[in-house]
């Protein structure tokens, strides 16, 4: 039997040179005249690994990264083929501490599967949940998902279990499942390593959530900032086809199920889901107000299901497992796992999937090993662009919806951006305000006007001109753009902006106290 | 190698009669027709609209409203710089500010030998290992000067 090796082709590993090394071991390969057959994968996440290569061994797959082309001769010459030692190597994968700490549930596969192939998908356990689907029944599926206590993983947080039933319950005709993989949040990236390390487990979920409420046709909305996942997407959604799992009578049942991929055109608001469904119908991506919901009408005025990539991603071990395995992860409110994203100046930047409830610190520090530059974290910022900055003395706060809105937070998508302490917090809330001015959609007064307005102000503020004036006016407008905006890209962006101002007061007024130390 | 086709009505309407059986087909045919112009020119906003049985203002509103949909085809090679918080938090912005004093231009602009175009972005979910960049189609990640360095070097080439 031939060696076996796996090589990432998440695009987080390709930005590392994964390409070219996998090009690299193949020549090495011929040259030494090996048989070894290099398997592309998706990621495990340990980013700062990668490009990790792995090799099947009698007692698991075991890891070296980050592998150079340099280092190709020194690991064939140690006998990584047999999984033996060397200076990159980081022992069995599933083992390594960072891994094996977690509640792997969303990512289960991910990083294991070779995207590309609906058979290896099948034998890791695919389409049970599906063959589960099929075997209960429309309603039962639907209150499986509730019970399982899964709440929007875009960010809002609504209950997935109570879309799917409103849907349901509307009568039957043309229905539609969107799934929203517009994932623009800086800071984020769970959405495109499901599509591009896992992505038969997205089509089982759009599929079950088709099932469940009379849709027969689904639309992926990818980002177009995401060409990988797009062309991961596209081959997959053909595989399945080919498989018999999307189209008529899928797997022989009496269910119609075929779905398409959508590529955006580089409008972050379009992640907002009826501005997704705008963008869809082939509109300029403009907010509509709700109701109606799009539950109601939605794409093409019909009853629509919109669910993120991880929503949908999780429904099939939901229903393969059962809700109640899922809801009793978590806490509170929030059930299950969050696939929580740590990103910025941070050490080990990575996709870190695990039940709600432990603390921001413990991520930040411990998780994530702190800043990259070895400078002290001075704040982070949760939830993406339009998600609060933290200070160090908040970071004792637990991962959880409910914790995080009662600190004036959100988690948004999960995504953790670490600064260290050169980051200038007013310049980050200037940016908030020009950010939300450049991606506005337009529609409604507040966040159109009110960013620019907002923007302004601070520009004014750190110019020293009638600050304390202008810090009333900056809060003021916060809220008006918070209370008046119709969706969340002006609604939220006083987060960040006031978060700035509440917890690093002193980076608004510098100029000014050097000003008055001049006079 | 000159990478986009130079405008042509019949060419465009050949494009937009493959997508337009489409449920909210504009999106889908813009980008079709950016890929193979390098932009939608004016020419083709009456011919979508013609197609599609919408108003010329309506896809006029469409093509304006996205970041992607280019007035102009860019240059030969399109270098995009993350310019979104997490890479701001690693370093980004000086490095934005290097390539634009490398190539002599500024976010958004052209070089004058229609070599490369440089333009943000914000985010490539590279967020792990920020700063991020792209070029083409291919991504470059945990950027530092020398990386960029070589990374414009290479767009220039």
């Amino acid at each position: 039997m031939s060696a076996r090796i796996f090589i990432s082709r998440d695009s987080g590993a390709l930005c590392v040179g994964a390409d070219a090394l996998a090009t690299k071991f193949r020549k090495a390969f011929e040259q030494r005249s090996l048989d070894v057959e290099i398997v592309r994968t998706g990621s495990r996440g340990m980013y700062w690994l990668e490009p990790l290569v792995e090799v099947a061994t009698g007692q698991g797959r075991v890891g070296y990264g980050p592998v150079q082309a340099a280092d190709i001769d020194a690991l064939l010459d140690a006998g990584m083929l047999e999984g033996k030692m060397h200076g990159l190597c980081i022992g069995e994968v599933d083992e390594y501490p960072w891994l094996k700490s977690q509640t792997r549930l969303t990512f289960k596969n991910c990083g294991i599967v070779d995207p590309r192939s609906f058979e290896d998908y099948r034998a890791h356990g695919g389409y049970q949940g599906l063959a589960k689907a099929l075997a209960v029944g429309p309603e039962v599926t639907i209150e499986e998902v509730v019970a399982s206590g899964l709440r929007g993983r875009g960010g809002a947080g609504f209950p997935t279990g109570i879309k799917w039933r409103t849907v349901a319950q509307t009568p039957p005709q043309q229905k539609y499942i969107v799934c929203n993989a517009d994932e623009g949040d800086s800071g984020t990236f769970a959405d495109r390593m499901i599509m591009e390390g896992d992505p038969f487990v997205l089509i089982e979920g759009m599929t079950i959530a088709g099932i469940a409420v009379g849709a027969t046709y689904g639309y992926i909305y990818i980002r177009s900032e995401y060409p990988d996942a797009i062309e991961a997407m596209e081959i997959a959604v053909g595989e399945a086809r080919k498989g018999g799992m999307l189209g008529r009578k899928i797997a022989g049942s009496q269910y119609d199920f075929d779905m398409e991929v959508r590529a955006g055109a580089g409008a972050y608001v379009c992640g907002e889901e009826t501005s997704l469904l705008e963008s869809l119908e082939g509109k300029r991506g403009e907010v509509r107000a709700k109701p109606p919901l799009p539950a109601h009408i939605g794409l093409f005025g019909q009853p629509t299901v919109i669910n993120n990539v991880l929503s949908l991603a999780t429904v099939p071990i939901i229903m393969s497992e059962g809700g109640a395995f899922y809801r009793d992860f978590g806490m509170g409110k929030s059930r299950g796992t969050m696939p929580i994203q740590l990103a910025g100046n941070i050490k080990h930047g990575g996709l870190y999937e695990t039940a709600f409830g432990i603390t921001l610190g413990e991520l930040v520090d411990a998780i994530g090993g702190g800043t990259r530059s070895g400078r002290p974290v001075r704040a982070v910022q949760v939830g993406g662009p339009l998600g609060a900055y933290f200070p160090r003395e908040l970071f004792d706060t637990p991962f959880d919806y409910e914790a995080f809105a009662a600190r004036d937070g959100l988690i948004g998508h999960g995504g953790i951006v670490v600064f260290d302490d050169t980051v200038d917090m007013a310049k980050q809330a200037r940016f908030a305000m020009e950010f939300c001015a450049i991606e506005s959609c337009g529609k409604c007064t507040p966040c159109r006007i009110g960013s620019t307005r907002g923007v302004e102000l601070v520009d004014k503020i750190l110019a020293g001109e009638d600050r304390v004036e202008n810090l009333i006016v900056l809060e003021d407008l916060c809220n008006t753009m918070k209370f008046g905006s119709l969706c969340a890209l002006g609604g939220f962006t006083p987060y960040p902006v006031m978060s700035a101002l509440i917890h690093f007061p002193g980076d608004f007024g510098a100029k000014r106290k050097r000003l008055e130390a001049a006079e | 190698m000159p990478r986009y086709e130079p405008w042509n009505a019949d060419r465009a309407s050949e494009i937009i009669a493959r997508h337009r059986h489409l449920e909210g087909a504009t999106l889908p045919i813009l980008h079709a027709l950016q890929e193979t112009f390098g932009c939608v020119p004016e020419a083709a906003v009456p011919l979508v609209a013609e197609a599609l049985n919408l108003s010329r203002a309506e896809i006029h509103g469409t093509v304006t409203f996205y970041h992607d949909f280019r007035k102009q085809p860019p240059g030969r090679r399109v270098l995009k710089l993350c310019r979104a918080e997490s890479c701001q938090a690693a370093g980004g912005d000086a490095l934005a500010v290097r390539a634009e004093e490398k190539l002599g231009i500024q976010m958004g602009e052209t070089t004058l030998d229609n070599r490369v175009t440089l333009e943000p972005v914000y985010c490539l979910g590279l967020c792990h290992s920020s700063p991020a960049a792209m070029l083409d189609k291919h991504v470059f990640g945990m950027l530092d000067e020398a990386k960029l360095d070589a990374l414009v070097k290479e767009a220039q080439a």
